[in-house]
């Protein structure tokens, strides 16, 4: 919970003494209050006012590492509920199981995606070594995990295995998934040992609390909590009231990142696992774990997770330039779009959609949509003809058709005087008619 | 020490709006809790499926479709197999030849289909309309009369048209519609103000706020709802308490992932699959963020979603 200015006020000296930069000491308050400035920048801060300011100030739910190198990701941190109060920080990491019989095929399948939207590489980013009880298989897999170079995650209760595991890959930081309230102990002394962080599970969230309660007391910082695999009611019950529990409650004990198996969940049905994997990316999984990925579940639930943790005040942007659709050549026309990246996704799609080659040109139109751009000044006749000109069109594309969105029909004079010897055409205001528009004029 | 549940159970609710008559009619929203948030409170009507085909018949060339489909050659025998379709709660009809810048069929044409499949279905039935604004307010008002009685929800009345559908649809023919708004709560409020001005009232509305395909801006379409539950529920704001009805069959089945085909993207294997997968991403991010109902064309994504939406209850 964040301290209000009037709270942090009654900690400092009250002497006015300006020493910080600000004249009074309440300014300086609201100043630490909003953010602005670091509560250190007082000189005269008791030790005792500076532990109690620490303990109100820390973040309802802790930040975990985990992973290493190009693998490695943060877990948690996050402040709000809702992305529209704020933005959510860090991504759920899609992981897929392997077990020491399905390693190969499942990890062949996961390596194929590859690919990259709007800037980010979407590939698996962890794999989850289950043990079965089968210590050898188990290390077995786990060197194939190893050898993936992605996050891992070991699944295992077993203090036996979790060590012998920990020894082939404790370089890579991974998760060690095993606490439970039987064995918390064994498992708070392995992972603190390795230096990774240690997942914990429990039989009812007041299981779970208690455990980590007592993790906490042990000296372990970095938990991730396992939401279980009872059932999809519990696991989406236990998931929203474990966050809700540590933003809206302030509920420390359960302030941590948590790990949801929708592999289990969906008991070997992959179209499930997809509608599951949705619903906690929107809903609070800070790992979500499948059975494995095919490019037919990766492209909804990578492009749904672009979305959900986009900042809601920053637009996705793409690149400035030329993009060619359907196999476009200099001799193919000209269109015009600006750099929102979900404006761009739907006119590239349709004119993908319409089959005519199109040099689609984007011009830095500052991330907002067509008439915003527009109405903002960032998309002009100027701004287009500069674009053309830096982007040396003119001896790329021998075609000198050009589209311009309907919506800035307005623009179409200008253009022409500033785009001398192009042929300015206005498309449609909606990208839906693009299709049946292209078609007509070229197909 | 025990962990100390805090449900949020709000004092206000999502409104009741009924579709369809007799023993199959279906009740949307009622809930006073977040979107699928059962283990708050009894979540009072869950949450359900409808599964859409249009007057050109269903899409024969997804293969899933057509089995489904076959043997079904009637609008009225389509409109049978839809209604057993597992997991289907209400069957949708899209009058997409009316576009008058497509077939621009006769009004008179789309009627007589509309009672073709209302004489066949055995669950309630939505109507979508051409998605024309000029047309819609007089074709939907047409269907409202021809189809007295059997209480169908018309998608979709929008800020300009909806005054005649309003007048026409619900106060003369008793019917229900949905105000469709563009992904923004205060442009779902406005229009949901101004239909109410027309005297029609909350249990005979329904809220569609606008759609994308996960990947597509779908965070627009996630807050938008988020927002407009947070305003019903924790603000009890009597306008835009309707519950939200949301088709995105045409958004999900129209985006490169589910179009391009695999000779041109042999990787991302058959189109169908990658169909049914984004359907059920979609459709169920949408449930999440607050849609009360979903409309789906796809009979394997409406079995799956509506297995999940179960097990959440």
């Amino acid at each position: 919970m964040a301290l209000k200015g009037l709270d942090i006020f009654k900690l400092t000296p009250r002497t006015n003494c300006k020493e910080c930069g600000n004249p009074t000491c309440m300014a300086f308050a609201m100043k630490v209050a909003q953010g602005t400035v670091q509560i250190e920048q007082c000189p005269h801060m008791s030790p005792e006012a500076l532990a109690a300011l620490a303990g109100a100030a820390a973040p309802p739910m802790k930040t975990v590492g985990f992973g290493a190198g190009d693998a490695a990701f943060t877990l948690g941190g996050e402040t709000v509920l809702f992305r529209h109060d704020k933005t959510f920080v860090s991504k759920n990491p899609f992981a897929v199981s392997i077990c020491a019989d399905c390693a190969d095929d499942v990890l062949a399948e996961a390596a194929k995606i590859d690919y990259e939207r709007i800037s980010e590489r979407m590939i698996v980013d962890a794999v989850n070594v289950v043990y079965t009880g089968d210590k050898d298989g188990f290390l077995g897999a786990v060197k194939k995990a190893a050898g993936f170079g992605r996050a891992i995650i070991l699944e295992v209760a077993d203090a036996d295995a979790a060590k012998a595991a920990l020894e082939l890959v404790v370089g890579a930081k991974p998760i060690l998934n095993g606490a439970n309230p039987a064995n918390y102990k064994e498992f708070s002394e392995i992972a603190l040992g390795a230096g990774v962080p240690l997942g914990v599970t429990g039989a009812s969230l007041d299981e779970i609390a208690d455990t980590v309660k007592a993790l906490e007391d042990l000296g372990a910082k970095d938990i991730v909590i396992d939401v279980g695999s009872a059932s999809v009611k519990e696991a989406f019950a236990n998931a929203v009231q474990i966050r809700r529990a540590a933003i809206k409650d302030g509920n420390r004990s359960l302030g941590y990142p948590t790990i949801v198996n929708v592999g289990k969940l969906a008991g070997g049905d992959a179209r499930k696992e997809t509608a599951l994997a949705a619903l906690f990316t929107l809903k609070y999984g800070s790992i979500v774990v499948m059975s494995g990925m095919s490019y037919a579940q990766a492209l909804p639930l990578y492009g749904l997770r672009q979305n959900i943790y986009t900042d809601p005040q920053k637009p996705m942007t793409v690149e400035q330039g030329v993009y060619a659709i359907n196999g476009a050549t200099a001799d193919s026309p000209s269109a015009l779009t600006v750099d929102f990246a979900l404006t761009y996704f739907i006119v590239s799609g349709e004119i993908e959609r319409s089959g005519v080659p199109i040099n689609l040109l984007i011009p830095d139109a500052g991330g907002y949509s067509v008439l915003t751009a527009w109405a903002a000044g960032k998309l002009s006749a100027s701004s287009i003809a500069r674009f053309v000109k830096e982007h040396d069109i003119e001896s790329k594309i021998a075609s000198r058709d050009l589209m311009m969105p309907g919506k800035v029909a307005v623009l179409k004079g200008e253009l022409e005087e500033s785009l001398p010897g192009w042929n300015i055409i206005v498309a449609p205001n909606e990208a839906v008619s693009l299709v049946k528009f292209l078609k007509e004029r070229y197909a | 020490m025990p962990f100390t549940k805090n449900p949020q159970v709000f004092t206000a609710k999502v409104t009741e709006t009924v579709i369809g008559t007799g023993d199959t009619a279906v009740r949307l929203g009622g809930e006073s809790v977040f979107p699928l948030y059962a283990f708050d409170a009894e979540f009072k009507n869950p949450p359900i499926l409808g599964i859409d085909f249009s007057d050109k018949g269903p899409d024969r060339h997804i293969p899933g479709i057509a089995a489904f489909y076959e043997g079904a050659e009637s609008l009225a025998d389509i409109a049978k197999r839809a209604s057993a379709a597992e997991g289907a709660s209400f069957v949708s009809f899209s009058l997409k030849s009316a576009d008058p810048n497509g077939d621009d069929e006769s009004i008179e044409e789309s009627v007589a289909k509309c009672r073709e499949v209302a004489g066949a279905v055995t669950r309630p039935l939505v109507i979508q309309g051409s998605g024309n604004a000029e047309k819609d307010a007089q074709l939907l008002g047409k269907v409202a009369e021809a189809l007295e009685g059997q209480n169908v929800l018309l998608m979709s009345a929008l800020e300009d048209n909806y005054k005649g559908i309003a007048v026409g649809a619900v106060l003369a023919y008793g019917q229900k519609i949905a105000a469709e708004s563009a992904v923004d709560i205060n442009l779902a409020k406005q229009l949901n103000v101004m239909i109410s001005q027309q005297g029609v009232k909350n249990d005979s509305m329904a809220m569609h706020v606008g759609v994308a395909a996960a990947g597509y801006g779908f965070e627009y379409v996630a807050s938008a709802m988020e927002r407009i539950r947070g305003a019903a529920l924790s603000q009890n704001d009597d306008m835009l308490q309707t519950p939200i009805v949301t088709p995105l069959a045409n958004e999900v089945w129209g985006v490169k992932e589910t179009i391009v085909s695999e000779e041109d993207f042999p990787e991302w294997g058959p189109v169908e699959e990658r169909g049914i997968q984004m359907e059920v991403a979609t459709a169920m991010a949408c449930l999440a963020s607050g849609s009360n109902a979903v409309i789906l064309k796809h009979p394997e994504s409406v079995k799956t979603v509506s297995t999940v939406v179960s097990e959440l209850m």
